[in-house]
């Protein structure tokens, strides 16, 4: 059930809007959950034009899903094969045992050389990630680069206006699609990351009217509470070793302070100990430093320190007055936070190498930004006529898109890793 | 409450095709607070098939039940200005009287809620809605109330007062809740 509309513009940088219906299928009375609407804000000046034609004997809609995650890319154009310069064809058959199989083929058009020959296949039910695969194998082999549609999204989305708002934590598929409801709670639930492991995600909830850290297996729903000692129990972080969370704990006074907590012994180790708010830790990917918002300096500046007692915080931000909740690239040299110019808050990338700051997004409470797992796009949340909504922005600033939701506001995505 | 949890069951049991609820494991060790199950996990029996609702669980109602002398009704709420939680000499005097109100009825206990509006970052907004929280917790303190019948919690921007992107909702959503309960 996908209506799809798309349109060009006539501009040198196509603009590719796309409006998205997504249907949550329920066993009970089926529900919309999400209605997300892809508007691709802008592009790209030169994006590779191909055609990806229906597959053959396919019972679902492949070849529209791979249009699709070509299109959102932004580096490419999707066409009619005389319009292009690469080719996809496939057929699908569904074996005895009701798997479908995907043979499909890559052509460079203007070479006429076969790029891609390959074969995949699937339950019925991952179809849809199968065609994420293929789309990734057409991204890898003409642009020459790892791309992320065969990955998870997970984000909050709050219903219902105050008192009675009704809180979700939902996982889709990156492309927004396939979504659905892991958890809900009358009560805030916030701060979601996933394990690197990408079976689970980490969350606090307030569901006891107390918060707490829960752990929950995405497949089974199987939670844990890992943390709920008295007072603030906050802004959960995997080791990339997935063995520990960095986590913000208060003290009986209500100070914030960065802590590490050993999931598998329950040990518990303090970063840092200062009367300031220290909080939002994010390892860096080698798993050697936390990095972590903190407002010692007066306003929220971001620090770095080892994740041991006694470690000896250091300033990483100086430009503007308000720099907090970092998130730190695959490849550890780039800072993605939120940044405060004049009273909007933006997404920023600092180098870690040179100290250069760039803000990549454009509005007035952009927030919560994460890297996709090939570094390449962070996805972020902002708000729209009072209303959440999700945005992707490529780290080169180029490609920026909106993920509009059609009900309640949606907030705090987080971008799961490369699944094996 | 145990009718809610049987209800909250029952429900979840046939929208989720009668699977029972998964168990929460506590392995945090200090958790003080009574488990209220206002939150549902969902399954997904299968990775991709994803075609699961869930049912309302039901929980406790604030604690709004206790009743408030007529100087004190509609008086438990105190707003802060922008990026800061400072109490004003008003508030002093209102939380002077919660604390008298407090003295007169030693089987009550207030639960303070921290919140600020939405502007900068979730967690961060978690440490100022409880720097707010802790004020009028210290401001009780001095006025004689004793440390074990104050509980804080802060909510960030989480849990609006008011809908809205203007200074007006902002605003009415600076503020700290004083919730009573009995016992």
């Amino acid at each position: 059930m996908i209506d799809l509309r798309c349109r060009f513009s006539s501009s040198s940088a196509r603009v590719l809007t796309c409006a998205l219906l997504f249907f949550f299928v329920a066993l009970a009375p089926p529900r919309v959950v999400a209605q997300l609407q892809v508007d691709i804000t802008s592009g790209v000046t030169a994006p590779i034009p191909i055609a990806i034609e229906d597959f053959t004997d396919d019972p679902q809609t492949t070849a529209t899903v791979i249009r699709q995650n070509l299109a959102r890319s932004g580096r490419f154009s999707v066409g009619v094969r005389t319009a292009s310069d690469y080719l996809v064809i496939g057929r699908t058959s569904i074996g005895a045992d009701g798997r479908i199989t995907f043979n499909y083929e890559l052509t460079n058009l203007l070479t006429g050389q076969r790029l891609l020959v390959e074969r995949i296949s699937a339950a019925p039910t991952a179809w849809r990630n199968a065609a994420h695969r293929i789309s990734d194998r057409i991204h890898q082999t003409i642009i020459g680069a790892r791309s992320a549609f065969a990955t998870r999204i997970a984000y909050v989305s709050v219903e219902g206006a105050p008192p009675a708002q009704r809180y979700q934590l939902i996982v889709a598929d990156a492309d927004g699609e396939n979504s659905r409801v892991i958890l809900q709670s009358r009560l805030p639930l916030m701060s979601p990351v996933w394990s690197p492991d990408g079976e689970s995600l980490a969350y606090v909830s307030f569901e006891t009217r107390a918060a707490a850290i829960y752990v929950q297996k995405v497949r089974t729903a199987e939670r844990r509470r890992v943390s709920g000692r008295a007072g603030i129990n906050n802004a959960p972080a995997w080791s990339p070793d997935g063995r520990r969370l960095a986590l913000t704990l208060s003290s009986a006074g209500g100070n914030l302070d960065v802590h590490v907590l050993d999931l598998a012994s329950g040990e518990l180790l303090r970063v840092t100990d200062h009367p300031a708010i220290d909080t939002e830790p994010v390892w860096s990917p080698d798993g050697t430093q936390l990095y972590f918002t903190s407002d010692r300096a007066g306003g929220p500046q971001i620090y770095r320190a080892a994740p041991e007692v006694g470690a000896r915080p250091q300033r990483i931000t100086f430009t503007g007055a308000y720099n907090a909740r970092p998130r730190i690239s695959p490849d550890g040299r780039q800072l993605a936070h939120v940044t405060r110019e004049g009273s909007a808050y933006r997404i920023a990338v600092q180098d870690l190498g040179n100290g250069t700051v760039r803000v990549l997004s454009k509005g007035r409470q952009d927030e919560s930004p994460g890297f996709s797992p090939d570094g390449g796009t962070l996805i972020f949340a902002a708000r729209e006529r009072a209303q959440g909504v999700l945005a992707t922005v490529s780290v080169d600033g180029l490609i920026l898109q909106r993920l509009q939701s059609a009900r309640g506001d949606v907030r705090e995505p987080a971008w799961g890793p490369f699944l094996p | 409450m145990t009718r809610n949890i049987l209800v909250a069951a029952l429900v979840l049991g046939l929208l989720v095709g009668c699977k029972s609820a998964p168990p929460v494991t506590d392995s945090s060790g200090s958790m003080t607070a009574k488990s209220e199950p206002s939150a549902t996990a969902i399954a997904q029996p299968d990775d991709s098939a994803g075609a699961v609702s869930a049912g309302e669980v039901g929980g406790e109602m604030d604690g709004r039940a206790v009743v408030l002398p007529a100087e004190l009704a509609g008086r438990t709420i105190i707003y802060f200005a922008f990026d800061s939680d400072a109490l004003s000499n008003d508030d002093q005097a209102l939380l002077a009287a919660h604390a008298r109100f407090m003295a007169s009825r030693s089987n009550l206990r207030v639960r303070l809620e921290g919140h600020t509006d939405e502007r900068g970052t979730r967690e961060y907004n978690i440490g100022l809605g409880e720097r707010r929280a802790q004020a009028v917790r210290r401001a009780l303190g001095l006025q004689g109330v004793a440390e074990s019948r104050l509980a804080t919690v802060s909510y960030g921007e989480e849990r609006p007062a008011e809908a809205g992107d203007d200074e007006s909702a902002f605003a009415k959503n600076r503020r700290v809740e004083l919730i009573y309960s009995e016992g």
